[in-house]
């Protein structure tokens, strides 16, 4: 009853979608609003019943209809109510509703925005929004339907289907399979919302850009109306990499945080082409440049977000993450080839009239760093693109399938990393337009000075390898920029106003929030790179089978054995807790608890570190093995981590930073934004 | 505006090609790491049958394996950390396991069918959470004289369990 409640609405919704679409051009074509006024109804009548279709299935999945399909392959009868709620995106099939759910609510928050003078572009986000959710109820109508029942016949296998076929009956499995306890993490269970809304986020501005090419009005209205759009869709994009990062860290016990898997980098990818984005908006609305290289990257981005979807989903490279192989693979590479297809013809349609309003003219102008940092980041965007689809080029081309591991990416990425960290210190101190090496120069001797004596530190503190040499340096020197920047711009109002130090940084920030913002992200990016340097460089490990009472001795760290418990919890796993005391030269700082759960249902063991974590290292313990008999001992891998927590707190900052860039302006338009900066301007602009 | 534009049209051609040849210089030096990268790290993916084929030709060569685990063969000595096993051959193709059946199906297949070519592995390390019978192991190495896979990395999926995401498991 429920499961045919949800179907239905998604029908409806499927037939609304086209429905908009139609009476969108129709209104367009015949110049009547009131068509127009129809297709907004029909957008906005989406969300309302996706939600009751998401409803429907919380409900199957909160009360236990194990006779739907979905439910009994994402949830079991142990499982606590808030992971079936959750369940939602367990799975393939209710990911997707819940990714037109989230899609469905973002468009319609749009269109119910004043649309005053921006009138003529409203049909046409609505086409292109209803479009893209079309696509994706297609997808989960007609091949990923989360209402689908199993149903045994007289004859052979039980049968899956949505409505009941001849002769069949109904088949309740008593109990579901459940989620995967790997999963069962806080950071695991808000990972993919955070996804999804940064993918769903940045079909706006693609909408917006679209409809800028197709009415012709392609000034940079469209981009000052989805600058804060892209910033949240960015916003959402960051943190959800973040806590992969950290839910990998904590739960996949292998001292990790990133693992160059296809899956990731399919996040990644419209995370670089965002990126870049953000930057090159800004040269198009100061200078009236790059407006056909925003427009690619705005396309790129949208199809890029739309073959992360894919690639997650179809199974067509050998990702660790096993999604299930399905037949929606070959429509969704359809539908990123026609997206990109019309899209490219519309850019190309209005090429002549983006012209640039003005030429580059100094290679170390503001506006060519920019260019630069999108070269780079397009490169890394590059390397990932190529790793990912390099199996399928080499079989297609030699018939030998060959694939690239990690080192492939961090060899390739490393370098354009580091060009990117440099163009960090570089470009806040260079001017718009006219920029020499002489008044760079002047502006950049005192940071850089600065972290020169840092770098001196470093090497007096012992620090000897070439690469954490320079990643530091780097560091210090994005670090000093940043900083300066800060103290000239509140030294400028203190003398200005009298403002006490204090209150001017804090309004300084508060009244110019884009360029502060961005300058938090900056310092945010160096606490991540401390955090990685210290990770990749200095990681260091040992392990071994020790019986109680002796020890294994990784550095200044000696970690000894005490004791081992082995239980079963309530929760239907079997716990296997070990009990190990720390010491740091020789002086007994604490016990951590590594652990081994074992959950009888699944059959999935899980191992979790016990882990202590500091400002200068992280101590990770894995427990490995051990024998019933404790005499024999257990074994244990230990990793030294330094600074790794730096990585996390670099990206508290890194999202701060982004709220604050994102918050919405109590002045409508940004002149008071613009008189400011031209005040703080570096370099005399 | 007008003034950085006359600007342009004075220094012309010498204007515009500086930002041409500096970005040629920085596409020319991303092609280069991409392709060094490529060369230096390639893994060759092959089937145990197509290694078994290739023989000593591949020796030396960092390769990607992929086979059936076969439960009974799993030997894990604690003291040495040393984790031995054998895997079956399955196709190496997507579309071949599909038309097979899935991967649960063809892993099954693989593991009781005693003619399907087999490779010993040995690999140093933690055991794996995901290691067990019919679980598909991908592994990263080179082979031995002795004709033993030497597994620098071990990846690891359950197709049988679950259908979302099964996440790595993945050492060294």
């Amino acid at each position: 009853m429920v499961a045919n409640l949800g179907y239905g609405a998604l029908v409806i919704t499927f037939l609304a979608s086209l429905y908009g679409v139609g009476a969108a051009i129709y209104g367009v074509r015949k110049n009547a609003p009131a068509w127009v006024d129809s297709a907004r109804n029909a957008m906005l009548l989406t969300w309302p019943l996706l939600t009751i279709s998401a409803l429907s299935i919380i409900y199957l999945l909160v009360f236990g209809h194990f006779e739907v399909e979905y439910v009994a392959a994402v949830t079991s009868k142990s499982m606590p109510l808030y992971l079936r709620v959750t369940a939602l995106w367990g799975g393939q099939a209710g990911s997707l509703v819940f990714w037109t759910w989230l899609m469905s609510a973002f468009a319609s928050a749009v269109t119910l925005r004043k649309w005053d003078r921006d009138r003529e572009f409203l049909p046409w986000v609505i086409v292109v929004s209803l479009v893209t959710l079309a696509f994706f109820l297609v997808m989960i109508i007609f091949f990923e339907n989360p209402f689908e029942r199993l149903w045994s016949v007289p004859l052979g296998n039980p049968v899956k289907a949505m409505f009941q076929p001849a002769g069949a009956e109904l088949l309740v499995q008593s109990d579901g399979r459940g989620l995967n306890p790997l999963l069962r993490h806080p950071g695991m269970i808000i990972h993919p919302p955070m996804l999804y809304l940064g993918f769903v986020s940045f079909v706006i501005p693609y909408a917006f850009a679209m409809a800028a090419l197709i009415t012709g009005r392609t000034d940079d209205r469209w981009i000052r109306l989805t600058r804060r759009w892209t910033l949240v869709a960015w916003l959402f994009l960051s943190l959800g990499l973040l806590l992969g990062g950290r839910w990998a860290y904590d739960v996949l016990g292998w001292g990790g945080y990133w693992g160059w898997d296809p899956v990731e980098i399919a996040a990644f990818m419209p995370w670089l082409s965002g990126t870049a984005f953000l930057h090159s908006v800004m040269i198009q609305e100061k200078r009236g440049m790059l407006k056909h290289w925003n427009m690619v990257l705005v396309i790129l981005t949208y199809d890029l977000v739309i073959f992360g979807t894919f690639l997650t989903r179809s199974g067509v490279l050998s990702s660790v993450h096993a999604f299930a192989q399905s037949a929606i693979g070959p429509l969704f590479f359809a539908f990123i080839g026609l997206t990109f297809i019309t899209s490219v013809a519309l850019l190309l349609h209005r090429w002549n009239e983006l012209k640039s309003e003005a030429h580059m003219t100094s290679l170390l102008s503001r506006e060519a760093l920019f260019l630069l940092n999108n070269l780079l980041f397009l490169g890394i965007l590059v390397v990932c693109f190529w790793g990912v689809i390099f199996p399928l080029i080499s079989e297609l081309v030699t018939g030998q399938k060959v694939t690239v591991g990690p080192p492939f990416y961090e060899r390739a990425t490393g370098p354009l990393f580091g060009g990117l960290l440099l163009l960090m210190g570089i470009a806040p101190l260079a001017a718009w337009r006219h920029s020499t090496a002489t008044t760079l120069g002047r502006a950049i001797w005192k940071p850089f000075i600065a972290s020169l004596v840092v770098l001196g530190a470093i090497l007096v503190g012992g620090v000897r390898q070439p690469a954490a040499l320079l990643g530091f340096w780097l560091a210090a020197f994005v670090s000093s920029v940043t900083l300066y920047e800060f103290w000239r711009g509140a030294l400028a109002r203190h003398h200005k106003s009298g403002e006490g130090l204090p209150v001017a940084i804090w309004r300084l920030a508060s009244r110019n929030r884009r360029r502060y913002g961005g300058y938090v992200i900056h310092l945010g990016v160096v606490l991540m790179a401390i955090g990685i340097i210290g990770i990749e460089i200095f990681q260091s490990e040992t392990q071994g089978t020790i019986a109680q009472g002796e020890q294994l001795t990784l550095g200044k760290y000696t970690v000894r054995y005490d004791s081992l418990a082995n239980f079963d919890y309530k929760d239907g796993r079997n716990i296997a807790r070990a009990v190990v005391s720390v010491y740091k030269d020789d002086q007994f700082i604490g016990e951590l608890h590594p652990r081994r759960d074992y959950y009888y249902e699944s059959q999935q063991q899980m191992t979790i570190p016990g882990v202590r974590s500091t400002w200068e290292d992280d101590l990770y313990v894995l427990l490995v093995d051990w024998q019933p008999v404790s005499a024999d001992g257990a074994t244990f891998k230990v990793y030294h981590n330094p600074l790794v927590n730096w990585l996390w707190l670099g990206g508290v900052v890194f999202i701060l930073g982004t709220l604050l860039a994102a918050w919405p302006d109590r002045d409508p338009e940004p002149v008071a934004v613009r008189v400011s900066r031209v005040g703080y301007a570096p370099a005399g602009d | 505006m007008e003034q950085s534009a006359a600007t342009t049209t004075q220094s012309g051609l010498a204007g515009r090609s500086k930002f041409i040849v500096g970005g040629l210089l920085i596409v020319a030096a991303i092609i280069y790491l991409i392709v060094s990268s490529t060369q230096a790290s390639a893994q060759y993916f092959l089937t145990v049958e197509e290694l078994n084929a290739k023989g000593s030709s591949v020796m030396g060569r960092d390769l990607r394996i992929s086979g059936a685990v076969i439960g009974d063969t799993i030997q894990y000595d604690s003291q040495t950390l040393t984790l031995r096993f054998t895997v079956a051959h399955i196709p190496g193709d997507n579309s071949e396991v599909e038309a097979q059946g899935g991967l649960a199906k063809v892993l099954h297949e693989a593991v009781i069918d005693a003619n399907r070519p087999r490779l010993q592995v040995v690999y140093e390390g933690v055991k794996p959470d995901l290691l067990r019978d019919e679980a598909q192991a991908i592994m990263t190495g080179r082979i031995g004289e002795d004709g033993v896979f030497h597994a620098e990395e071990l990846l690891l999926k359950c197709p049988t369990k679950y259908e979302e995401a099964v996440p790595e498991q993945s050492e060294g």
